[in-house]
């Protein structure tokens, strides 16, 4: 957690260029700020784990690689756990885990949801009434319970893709369900009818005067759904039912919890995971809240 | 209309409880082994089970899943089962029956659910309102970012940051369980001021952090109801700033937030587990875990059942409370 903050201000000296676009980026940034501080927010992390892993042996996240149970030290930044992992390496490989399989889950989900969307808000009618209740009757299974007997059927050998992978099975519900409501607005809208009249065909209309239109949209819904696959994996890993070889962030808050470093005080395996993780999600959720109002410009005056 | 739209709903928990049993079904048998016979052989070939129970047990799950029938017959008689509630025995605790052990957990889980989501609710909503109506407020300009940032952080991570300062370090709460570890459950003042005070930060960390989504929703639905002409009409009526603001402001800002109420429970459900597990408080979510480490899947099956049934129930509940709080569903206005 120290280790975040001091690669902040090398990231603005970066953005401190001349070219008119960049300046422009940064007025608008200024008058944005949720989305200036969530990018700033998840920078950091990217470059804790990019960087990290250029000054440190990551091959030590593996157990039995440092003295059993160490405290932090001028050798050991972030100590070790009770099964010697170097616990600096295993932060740096685990975010990066954490957030590629949130970006594989997240634009499964997307890509599906919103083609289930698109297809069900175009064609309408009795398909898409279908459709729709189908996505309903889905959405209130609470998702992370499917996942649980998803991972605990074919828990042995799973690896991070694969788990990205049973994420991605119920990451679709909640974009198709927005993309469609969104689909049955344009859809007639004045253009849309225009490009029917003049013959445009049902694929040349969705891709090339729909889709533009819904592009802020949908890169602001991939944004929430790169959050829910991480927030699903990491629960999903917490309960002892992640990759089992692979550093995961949610894997050593199971094994901390595991072998009680509350009660033996080893807040340096308890700090840095949770840390890790409330970063992310903060910075998700304010880049998230900064695309809406981006796309959404009547949010602004509101605020 | 009324009865048509009470029908839909109640069609919609039956498909619910429906797709939850069929699934339940199913992805059991996508795995390319039967995880049950898998873990009851594993357990036979290691000693220390009684080899004549394992057989005992083995025949009667062999009865109960019917593994020699039919596949749709197996199927039909799984759902027969579900309707009743009957999901058969737990494999590590056999002859213990998986419902007896989830009607023990339930009521933890549900006391922590609903005194939470009241509790965030009634907050969420009171702050949300106020920052929508004084939107010039200096304290709720700094206090209402600072809980929307709150609502963006899971549950259980709030729970382990309080874990840690308020229970390990400074030591005002237990750090685990429902209850003091010696004391068993009963009826009296001493036992319900220790279940009290071992529930204190499981319901803190669900209630920061779901306070923004209440706050968020009814703070913008405030500033659009501000808008409306009667609210201008109420004012120049000369009514008290007090009236205007629960009467004709909280009043007709609260409509969305019950729907909302509707869609937060299966996010709760989801929530509480993992806080149940960090908390190890003796609810579903711990049994959950216990069941997931000991590859107890009957109960992992019976609970996830019973969860998705919880969700279901409480989004009738409050979809047959909503004609009240709305005439204009009553009357058949709304989408029908």
């Amino acid at each position: 957690m120290a280790d975040a903050a001091p690669v902040m201000p090398a990231s603005t000296e970066v953005l401190d260029g001349k070219r008119p676009w960049l300046i422009a980026a940064l007025r608008y940034v200024n008058r944005n700020p949720s989305l200036g501080i969530g990018m700033v927010l998840l920078l950091a992390l990217a470059l804790f784990s990019g960087l990290g892993r250029l000054f440190v042996d990551v091959s030590t996240a593996a157990p039995l690689s440092a003295p059993p149970g160490a405290a932090p030290g001028p050798g050991l930044l972030f100590g070790s756990d009770p099964q010697g992992r170097n616990l600096l390496s295993v932060m740096i490989l685990g975010t990066w885990l954490t957030i590629r399989t949130g970006l594989i889950a997240g634009a499964i989900g997307i890509v599906f949801g919103s083609a289930l969307g698109l297809i069900s808000g175009y064609i309408g009618g009795r398909t898409d009434a279908i459709i729709t209740w189908m996505i309903d009757v889905l959405l209130t299974v609470p998702a992370i319970l499917f996942l649980v007997m998803i991972a605990a059927v074919v828990q042995t050998g799973l690896s991070s893709t694969g788990m990205a992978l049973v994420v991605a099975a119920l990451a679709w519900r909640k974009p198709a369900r927005a993309v469609r409501s969104q689909m049955l607005v344009l859809r007639s809208t004045g253009y849309v009818e225009m490009a029917k009249l003049s013959g445009g065909g049902p694929l040349r209309i969705v891709f090339l005067e729909i889709v533009p239109n819904l592009m802020s949209f949908l890169v602001s819904s991939f944004v929430a759904a790169v959050s829910a696959a991480i927030l699903a994996c990491v629960g999903l890993e917490a309960m002892g039912l992640g990759p089992q070889n692979e550093p995961t962030l949610g894997m050593t808050i199971f094994w901390m919890m595991e072998f009680s470093a509350f009660l033996r005080g080893m807040w340096w395996w308890i700090l840095p995971p949770v840390t890790i993780l409330i970063i992310l999600f903060v910075g998700l959720y304010l880049v998230n809240a900064g695309l809406e109002e981006l796309s959404n410009p009547r949010l602004r005056q509101r605020a | 209309m009324l009865v048509r739209l009470i029908l839909q709903k109640i069609l919609m928990l039956l498909a619910v409880v429906w797709a939850a049993g069929t699934l339940n079904f199913f992805i059991p048998r996508l795995a390319p082994k039967n995880p049950i016979a898998e873990k009851l052989t594993q357990m036979a070939g290691t000693s220390g089970v009684d080899p004549t129970k394992i057989q005992e047990m083995s025949e009667a799950f062999n009865a109960k899943f019917g593994l020699d029938r039919p596949l749709w017959q197996q199927y039909l008689s799984y759902l027969g089962d579900m309707a009743q509630f009957d999901f058969g025995y737990s494999i590590t605790k056999y002859p213990v029956r998986v419902a007896d052990l989830i009607a023990a957990a339930l009521p933890w889980t549900l006391g922590l659910m609903i005194s939470t989501t009241l509790i965030a609710f009634v907050l969420g909503t009171l702050l949300g309102a106020a920052a929508g109506w004084k939107r010039n407020s200096r304290i709720l300009q700094i206090l209402s970012p600072l809980i929307m940032v709150f609502s963006a952080i899971p549950f259980y991570l709030l729970g382990l940051v309080l874990i840690y300062f308020l229970a390990a370090k400074a030591g005002w709460f237990p750090i685990s369980g429902g209850h003091g570890i010696v004391s068993i459950p009963e009826w009296s003042w001493e036992f319900a001021r220790e279940v009290l005070h071992h529930a204190v930060l499981p319901s803190i960390s669900i209630i920061i952090a779901s306070i923004g989504t209440w706050a968020i929703g009814m703070r913008s639905m405030m500033v659009n109801v501000q808008g409306e002409d009667y609210m201008t009409f109420a004012e120049a009526k000369g009514l008290k700033p007090w009236r205007l603001f629960l009467r004709y402001g909280m009043r007709n800002a609260l409509l969305p937030q019950a729907t909302a109420l509707a869609l937060y429970f299966g996010h709760v459900v989801n929530g509480a587990v993992l806080v149940e597990i960090v908390f190890s408080y003796p609810g579903l979510g711990s049994l959950l875990l216990d069941s997931i480490k000991l590859f107890d899947f009957p109960t992992i099956y019976g609970i996830v059942f019973i969860l998705t049934l919880t969700v279901a129930i409480s989004m009738l509940a409050i979809d047959l409370i909503y004609p009240l709080l709305d005439p204009r569903v009553r009357v058949g206005g709304l989408n029908g």
